[in-house]
């Protein structure tokens, strides 16, 4: 590796190498294009002193985990215990014996099917916001996503994750960007292009994702990742290649930085990465995962986990939960939606404990909003509220916080919240992310303590 | 991060002054169709670069000369989304008071059947207007109509009427090359914007300051050009501007009949005076100007402070004519692409592409079918450009915003999508089938077979075509992976060649 830092001897390491021999990746942690970059190699990482926890090693993830369409937190923190919620839920209400109590004269428990849930919260690794909310609430679903993804009342600006990244420069804190740079100079090559430090599994990635900084990246699949024009023929493939790495050699010699540059190393990346992430999701997962679409996607988060890629933030989606109709007690649409929530998160952490990552993991779970107490004439429920937020992993500070809002008091037949969701958003940005929630909020918030200290 | 202006290793970057007859050949004719529309053939190149810069530039910018013939509304309805008439309101209202849970629900399902039916109509209109910029005459009026978009941005997920979206859009066009006091004017009375930015919820006693906002910040003046203040009083002015239906509504009611001051002024004013005022401030035309230059020069930073010189200098030179000429855009755009600027080295090839001029323009230019629009449409959004869905009222950022691993797939696939028509998504036999002949894509191809062109040769002017130029090494890879055994003058050889061209991350400039 040490003559890799000398810059007479530049051809042994330009990207070249990766395209023609894979086998390479696994040692020469120095020039693996930044995207791959693995926590574990060599990369000085100057975060020092950005988070609160002790303890906990800084590598950390975030996985956000959105309930589409509205999740009616009334069914799924249950106040079985309060005469209000049966009277106007007749025809879905659950009972006392049908949930899985949480505590043992508060009242609450979770809904039947949620057992994933359950078990987790009997580990101390889930912690349960009640009554998340924000002042004058939109009850429409598209109005209402885009206050949570903006962390703003008017639902405008940038997603609040890109603009952590933006605050946070590459999602490394702020001083890494310079030990990369001094790293590039020793190996004289050009700045590598900043690494996907979100990345949303799905077509398209949320609004709350997007900043100024870069745009996020997506993945359906990882079939889709990848240059498709390698099906036309090795000859192809052969010819791609030869021209990328032709035009990044002389980019690497001139140390030019302009679009072409930028675009060439980008290509390059890709090429590189798609059949990193094509390996790591091809792997064989540690612990047998649920058949739902939220299962494969966690799955897939979890194999790029296990695979070291730098990424911080990961998003992936459940629903729709937009139950106006038929939405079932103890089964039906709603138990269906929440079983496969419950026992994918359940498959996702029992990978995280095997991969031993769970440490390194947050997820959080949220939906645009609650729905209403009372029932509608469809035996659904329509757009309500307040609902409660959940966090899993062993740095939350396990059970229920906050208080749950009043089934007696409303405001126009729905839930009065009495935590602001931005107050979690500003924890998780403090406590775990290591940025700075004054400045991606806009102002501060009151934690909850949802973090351990 | 972005390439801010910088002075070319000859020291000077070209001025404003008109770029001479005998400096525009192909490559600028070429670099001015990329620009001011979205690309042309080879046989367009060559007739503009036959034109000379001012015949060409004048019969871009002067579209309003060329007969269009499409209507793109005549197909779209007006009332899918509708306010419930009196009776309507009255039953639903003594519905919910008796409880008649059976009559509610009827409201809910036909509202929800109407939203669904208008999500379809949205969907429509953003093919319509995608297969539109793929037909049209007047390349420019769309381009110029998608810089409004970007612009005065509104998204069709908080409009929730695609009517309203699409009288937006028509407004955009019908201003387009106008006066830019007209389409501040037009904005300002917009029912998709009113309500995109709550402007229906600002009455007079409780403001709602999302548009007053927005109007400053991002429409007319740039941040640093007005204080607070302005934007609260800019706020009270448009009290009372909403819609009714499908039109713009004064509500005397609601407006805010107090003395404002803004900006300086002071007086009882309403929105429209309110554009006047702005119109006033030098900073508004520097700041269009800006934004019009991003759009078809360079991305440079907002702040002029830290662009070149020469830069800095075309810049105020178009704020003054665009001040001077009373707001009229045509004038100002003429004179950026005819100016020697505009053809300089570090303006040429090196902007990135928008999603919309990626596919438009390589449909445009290769004479690809479109196939299937929805595609077409989809693969946009995959790359972040949503026609009438913008990520949020700042727009499409552009420049390497528009670029990472994961879009950088989906450009390449898209492009490979229209040359072969193969789905990464779908099995190879399920593939479309619409014919793509490229044999007659350059001139070596047209020849007799008899004739010497060699692959070399076709594969040369396929890179100009596509890429504006490259190098003997790139002639050769693109000839290597394409021709397998035959020859260049096969049509599946040709399509390889442009799978492979299509591909280079050059093709991502313009």
């Amino acid at each position: 590796m040490s003559n890799h830092l000398n810059p007479g001897d530049m051809k042994a390491y330009t990207r070249r190498s990766f395209l023609q021999h894979s086998s390479l990746f696994a040692s020469a942690a120095l020039t693996v294009p930044a995207f791959l970059q693995s926590s574990a190699l060599a990369l000085p990482r100057a975060m020092t002193g950005l988070s609160s926890i002790a303890g906990v090693d800084e590598d950390r993830i975030l996985v956000v985990i959105q309930l589409s369409g509205g999740n009616d937190g009334l069914n799924t923190l249950v106040p079985f215990g309060d005469d209000g919620y049966r009277r106007v839920r007749s025809r879905i209400a659950l009972s006392a014996d049908e949930v899985l109590k949480l505590n043992r004269n508060g009242g609450l428990g979770l809904h039947p099917s949620m057992g994933g849930f359950k078990g987790l919260y009997d580990e101390g690794m889930c912690a349960i916001v009640q009554g998340v909310g924000y002042p004058n609430p939109n009850r429409s679903h598209f109005a209402s996503m885009d206050i949570w993804h903006t962390a703003d009342t008017n639902g405008t600006g940038d997603g609040w994750l890109g603009k952590y990244v933006d605050s946070q420069c590459c999602g490394y804190g702020s001083g890494t960007p310079g030990a990369q740079t001094a790293l590039n100079q020793a190996q004289n090559d050009p700045p590598p292009p900043p690494p996907p430090p979100l990345i949303a599994i799905g077509k398209t990635a949320p609004l709350a994702l997007h900043g100024r900084t870069m745009m996020p990246v997506a993945i359906e699949s990882a079939d889709m990742y990848q240059w498709t024009g390698d099906k036309m023929g090795k000859g192809m493939v052969k010819a791609y290649n030869r021209s990328i790495e032709e035009r990044s050699e002389a980019d690497t010699a001139s140390g030019a930085d302009d679009n072409k540059s930028f675009l060439v190393r980008t290509a390059m990346d890709a090429q590189v990465s798609s059949k990193k992430i094509r390996n790591a999701v091809n792997e064989k997962s540690l612990v047998q995962y649920p058949n739902s679409s939220l299962a494969k996607q966690l799955s897939m988060v979890a194999s790029m986990i296990r695979a070291g890629m730098p990424t911080r933030v990961f998003y992936v989606s459940h629903g729709s939960f937009d139950t106006h109709a038929n939405q079932g007690g103890a089964q039906g649409t709603h138990a269906r939606l929440l079983k496969q929530l419950s026992e994918a998160v359940g498959a996702f952490y029992k990978d995280m404990k095997a991969q031993g990552n769970d440490g390194r993991v947050l997820s959080m779970c949220f939906s645009e909003f609650g729905r209403r107490v009372g029932q509608n004439g469809s035996g659904g429920t329509d757009h309500g509220t307040a609902a409660p937020m959940f966090l899993f992993g062993p740095m939350v500070e396990p059970g229920l916080h906050a208080r749950y809002p009043s089934l007696t008091s409303l405001d126009n037949g729905d839930l009065k919240y009495t935590v602001d969701f931005r107050q979690v958003y500003a924890e998780v940005l403090d406590d775990w992310l290591g940025a700075s929630s004054r400045e991606v909020l806009g102002r501060g918030y009151k934690h909850l303590r949802v973090l351990k200290r | 991060m972005h390439a801010a202006g910088t002075q070319t290793a000859r020291g000077r970057v070209g001025t404003f002054s008109a770029v001479k007859e005998e400096g525009f050949g192909y490559k600028e004719a070429r670099h001015l169709l990329l620009r001011a529309g979205f690309g042309g053939t080879y046989e367009q190149i060559h007739t503009l670069a036959r034109w000379g810069p001012e015949r060409a530039v004048d019969h871009l910018v002067g579209y309003g000369e060329i007969p269009n013939e499409t209507d793109l509304g005549s197909a779209f309805l007006d009332d899918i989304i509708r306010p419930l008439s009196r009776t309507e309101r009255q039953e639903l209202t003594r519905a919910r008071q008796m409880g008649d849970e059976d009559t509610v629900d009827r409201y809910r399902k036909e509202r929800q059947k109407r939203q669904r039916q208008d999500r379809g109509q949205m969907r429509d209109i953003q093919r319509a207007w995608l297969t539109w910029m793929v037909q049209t005459a007047r390349p420019l009026e769309e381009k110029m109509t998608l810089f409004w978009h970007g612009h005065f941005a509104t998204s069709f997920r908080n409009v929730e009427d695609s009517w309203h979206m699409y009288s937006q859009n028509q407004m955009l066009r019908k201003n387009a090359m106008g006066n830019f006091g007209e389409l501040l004017l037009g904005i300002v009375r917009d029912p998709a914007m009113l309500k995109y930015l709550n402007n229906n919820q600002n009455r007079k006693g409780s403001p709602n300051e999302n548009f007053g906002r927005e109007l400053l910040e991002l429409f007319s003046l740039g941040e640093g050009n007005y204080g607070e203040r302005d934007i609260k009083e800019a706020a009270r002015t448009l009290t009372g501007y909403t819609f009714r239906d499908n039109d713009f509504y004064f509500n005397h009611n609601q407006h805010d009949k107090g003395n404002k001051r803004v900006l300086g002024a002071v007086g009882n004013y309403d929105g429209d005076a309110l554009v006047k005022i702005i119109l006033r401030q030098e900073a508004c035309a520097l700041f269009v100007c800006l934004k019009l230059y991003k759009f078809f020069v360079r991305d440079i930073p907002m702040d002029l402070s830290v662009v070149d010189l020469v830069t800095r200098k075309v810049l105020l030179q178009m704020a003054m004519m665009l001040r001077k000429g009373g707001y009229e855009i045509g004038p100002v755009v003429r004179k950026l692409l005819m100016s020697e600027h505009f053809y300089d080295s570090i303006n040429m090839g090196t902007k990135i592409k928008s999603p919309c001029e990626l596919l438009i323009g390589s449909v445009r230019s290769l004479g690809v079918p479109v196939r299937d629009i929805g595609v077409v449409s989809e693969a946009m959004d995959l790359m972040g450009q949503s026609l009438f869905l913008p990520p949020s009222v700042k727009g499409w950022d552009g420049g390497r915003n528009w670029i990472n691993t994961s879009t950088l797939f989906v450009r390449q696939n898209t492009l490979i999508y229209l040359l072969t028509g193969a789905l990464p998504t779908r099995p190879g036999f399920l593939r479309d089938s619409s014919y793509f002949d490229p044999l007659a894509l350059v001139p070596s191809l047209n020849t007799p077979v008899e004739s010497d062109s060699s692959d070399e040769l076709i594969v040369r002017e396929l890179m100009e075509l596509t890429l504006g130029g490259g190098d003997e090494s790139m002639v050769r890879s693109v000839v290597d992976g394409a021709v397998q055994g035959g020859t260049m003058r096969e049509s599946e050889a040709v399509v390889r060649a442009l799978v492979l061209l299509t591909s280079m991350p050059e093709y991502q400039l313009c």
